[in-house]
């Protein structure tokens, strides 16, 4: 096989505008032995609709990335002012007017849900859209090799230049490719520290080297993965790492959106010059820029394949080719499978977004969210953990009434100081004893000054006169109430006794 | 080994052994495997001259770090024992009631009691302190000793009948059976009067028998009516609370022959700081005073 480098020196002119790339695919199937080192891609430059929208998706992400942990919200004096926070040492998570307790983690893994299916929904819908546009590695990929485009020139510079013998202009360049990419990756891991602490104090430290250790190690182990998997492993990561190209199949089906080239249009392909008509011949004039413009190293008219991330470059390239010998755009675009077998049938193509598949993946997603939202909605900043002593499981006091032990814990989410009323709704008759409370005498009802966004834990002794239990395991009920605001909390153990 | 093969159908090498007529490729190794190999051995060189790692007869290689386990875990406990100095101070510099109200003090004091009983105490009064025959149940509210946070620390501090402290709290019950005073029946009765204190007669002629011989003998220590003395060591009998035992037999073993429970002096066994803590986890447990 003659090597892409010397078949690159031999690009005519076809058409006027028009460059006929005599090339193959660099990871046609047939081609790639998982033995055989990989042969480097070269995407060439597009203009177009996609590249676009891909250029704006990629400002907005890497925008919301770098940019977010240096968002202010003011939470008053003493409390982190950073909008989003993931405080470990103080287990605290912090999204703008949100702060999420540890023991409200579900918060999180309802998140994860909602992410994993609306995934599974838009996959079912426009298939790989993800992969194409959204995806750290395509994301931080394309921002690497338009660097690499910057520095080096487009294609058939960048061929010349891999072949090149050393010298010092190669050698310049490479070099100030290769720190850009590295300024990018410590950028990367950066940003990812600022989650976990005060945005502009960790700068300041890491700069001045007093950040934790861990700290540096974080963004060591980021600047190496970006670079590595932005610059050097690129379509590698998607085709051999990555578990969800083989995973993504089960979302979709025959109507799924994919990036398709209409071989049913475009058969048989074959050069043009200008001038020909287009009758007995398909659109295609087999230019194989959409093969040059696959940062996968594909020729998508091979149909779909695993490669292939959709990241619709070949759409932009074969528009433009199409648009300069008067075609309809289109003849690589988002078709589905369905659409393509109904016209070689001869019959109306129509896409279908709403199907089974779509919509239940689309419900589940929306169930989960507003189940979320009522949960969240209905979040209570007061809440109580009761946990009772298990030994010994009882104690019978001088009186012959029983005693039983609670851990007893308050959580007082609200950034204020609360004064809570705990009383025992049930059964009736129990009186209760704090520990460390000024009286010592069991009473009907507790009062508690709670610290602000804090949790604290009571020794509570519960005692009822033997008259009044009639089980060995009676159901308790206490009732924690703000005095304030009216705002309680319940919790229902069990008060257990001798036999009887 | 067997003579150079190529397999037919791939053009590939093949490892020259023969199973039942399958032969195995010889394809080269991924090579991300085998850089992450070599990887593997650069760092387990470096790992070797870096850390301890080759057992020798009665020693081993230090390793340049001079890195140890133990040495860690001493570091670590060390560490630990500084970050609680301020309250360990704290705790020594306040009185008992003092600890008992401030929640901080309380809370770190309640921990560190429970460690130390744990270690120290359980073996007698059982790990929550429930008690066993002989031994008090912490938890309840009677107190042969008294249940007030001095009372107990007291107690603690000096035991009960042992010979390390000679401030350990002493009481002599008398035998009253062994020692002649009572014969086994006025002993029956005597027990039968101490049960109907608490409602738990079973002869009530034998009960009112054994009123006089009660009011004579016992009542200077337990009280009119058995309701204890805690000065004297003397438990309430009034109630459904039995140290060790509240059948029949058990008391009239009680009276015939006496008994004496032991305890050790802690407070010459471990800290000031302790014991306090011991005598707030104690009174925290549900009977303090």
């Amino acid at each position: 096989m003659t090597t892409e480098t010397e078949i690159a020196q031999n690009e005519r002119a076809a058409a006027p505008d028009i460059t006929q790339h005599d090339v193959e695919a660099v990871n046609k199937s047939e081609h790639r032995s998982l033995y055989k080192k990989r042969v480097k891609i070269h995407p060439k430059r597009v203009w177009g609709t996609f590249r676009k929208l891909k250029w704006w998706i990629m400002a907005i992400t890497l925008g919301i990335y770098y940019i977010t942990p240096w968002i202010r919200w003011d939470r008053g004096i003493g409390n982190p002012d950073q909008a989003v926070l993931i405080d470990f040492p103080h287990r605290r998570f912090y999204f703008f007017f949100i702060e999420i307790w540890p023991q409200e983690v579900y918060y999180f893994a309802g998140l994860l849900i909602m992410a994993a299916v609306g995934l599974f929904f838009i996959t079912s819908v426009f298939g790989r859209a993800w992969c194409g546009y959204a995806c750290p590695q395509t994301v931080w990929t394309d921002l690497f090799i338009w660097v690499e485009r910057f520095v080096e020139g487009d294609r058939a510079a960048r061929i010349r230049l891999d072949k090149a013998p050393m010298s010092f202009s190669k050698a310049v360049k490479r070099v100030l490719k290769h720190t850009i990419w590295l300024v990018i990756s410590v950028a990367t891991g950066g940003a990812w520290i600022f989650y976990f602490a005060d945005a502009p104090t960790l700068a300041q430290d890491f700069i001045l080297l007093d950040a934790a250790p861990i700290a540096y190690m974080t963004v060591g182990v980021l600047t190496f993965t970006t670079y590595s998997l932005g610059g050097l492993m690129r379509e590698q990561v998607c085709t051999y790492m990555c578990p969800w190209p083989r995973i993504q199949g089960a979302m979709m089906d025959e109507h799924s959106l994919t990036v398709t080239y209409k071989h049913d249009r475009g058969e048989p392909r074959a050069p043009y010059k200008k001038g020909e008509t287009f009758e007995n011949r398909g659109d295609c004039v087999d230019c194989k820029a959409c093969v040059v413009a696959c940062p996968a190293g594909i020729d998508i008219r091979d149909g779909q394949q695993l490669e292939c991330i959709t990241c619709a470059l070949c759409i932009d390239a074969c528009d433009d080719v199409m648009s300069k010998i008067g075609r309809p755009r289109g003849l690589i675009d988002y078709d589905s499978v369905a659409a393509m077998n109904a016209r070689i049938e001869g019959k109306p193509a129509k896409l279908r977004p709403i199907r089974f598949r779509t919509v239940a993946y689309f419900s589940l997603w929306a169930a989960i969210g507003i189940f979320m939202l009522v949960v969240f909605v209905g979040r209570t900043e007061l809440d109580i953990n009761v946990l009772r002593d298990r030994n010994p499981i009882f104690t019978r006091l001088g009186d012959g009434s029983i005693q039983n032990a609670y851990t007893f814990k308050i959580l007082n989410k609200a950034r204020i100081e609360r004064s809570v009323f705990l009383e025992i709704t049930e059964p009736e008759g129990a009186r209760m004893k704090v520990v460390g409370a000024a009286e010592t005498e069991p009473a009907m009802t507790a009062l508690f000054e709670l610290n602000p966004d804090t949790l604290q834990s009571f020794r509570l002794l519960v005692q009822i006169p033997d008259d009044m239990i009639n089980d060995e395991a009676m159901d308790i009920h206490f009732q924690l109430r703000d005095m304030s605001n009216g705002e309680t909390a319940t919790y229902d153990s069990v008060f257990r006794a001798p036999e009887r | 080994m067997a003579d150079k093969h190529v397999d037919q159908l791939s053009g590939i090498e093949t490892t020259g052994h023969e199973w039942d007529g399958i032969r195995e490729l010889d394809n080269p190794l991924p090579r991300w495997w085998l850089w992450i190999f070599y990887a593997c051995v650069v760092w387990s060189i470096g790992y070797y001259i870096a850390y301890p790692a080759i057992p020798l007869v009665s020693s081993y290689t230090k390793g340049m770090l001079g890195y140890s386990s133990r040495a860690e875990v001493h570091k670590e406990v060390a560490a630990a024992k500084a970050a609680q100095a301020d309250q360990l101070q704290a705790i020594a510099d306040a009185s008992l009631e003092e600890i008992r109200t401030k929640p901080e003090l309380l809370e770190f004091a309640m921990a560190g009691g429970k460690s130390a009983f744990n270690v120290n105490c359980s073996q007698c009064h059982g790990s929550g302190a429930q008690g066993a025959p002989g031994y008090p149940n912490l938890n309840d509210d009677e107190w042969v000793w008294g249940g007030s946070l001095d009372a107990i620390h007291t107690t603690i501090t000096h035991g009960a009948r042992n010979t390390q402290s000679d401030d350990a709290r002493v009481s002599q019950m008398p035998a009253f059976v062994k020692d002649g005073i009572f014969t086994r029946e006025q002993a029956g009765q005597v027990a039968e009067f101490v049960l109907s204190l608490s409602g738990n007669a079973t002869d009530q002629a034998a009960a009112n028998e054994g009123q006089q011989l009660f009011e004579d003998n016992c009542v200077a220590c337990h009280g009119e009516g058995g309701v204890g003395t805690a000065e004297l060591g003397a438990p309430p009998l009034n109630n459904d609370i039995w140290l060790y035992g509240g059948d029949k037999a058990t008391i009239v073993e009680s009276i015939a022959n006496s008994r004496a429970g032991v305890m050790p002096a802690w407070g010459k066994i471990l800290d000031d700081v302790t014991v306090k803590q011991l005598t707030i986890y104690v009174h925290s447990l549900g009977g303090g005073q």
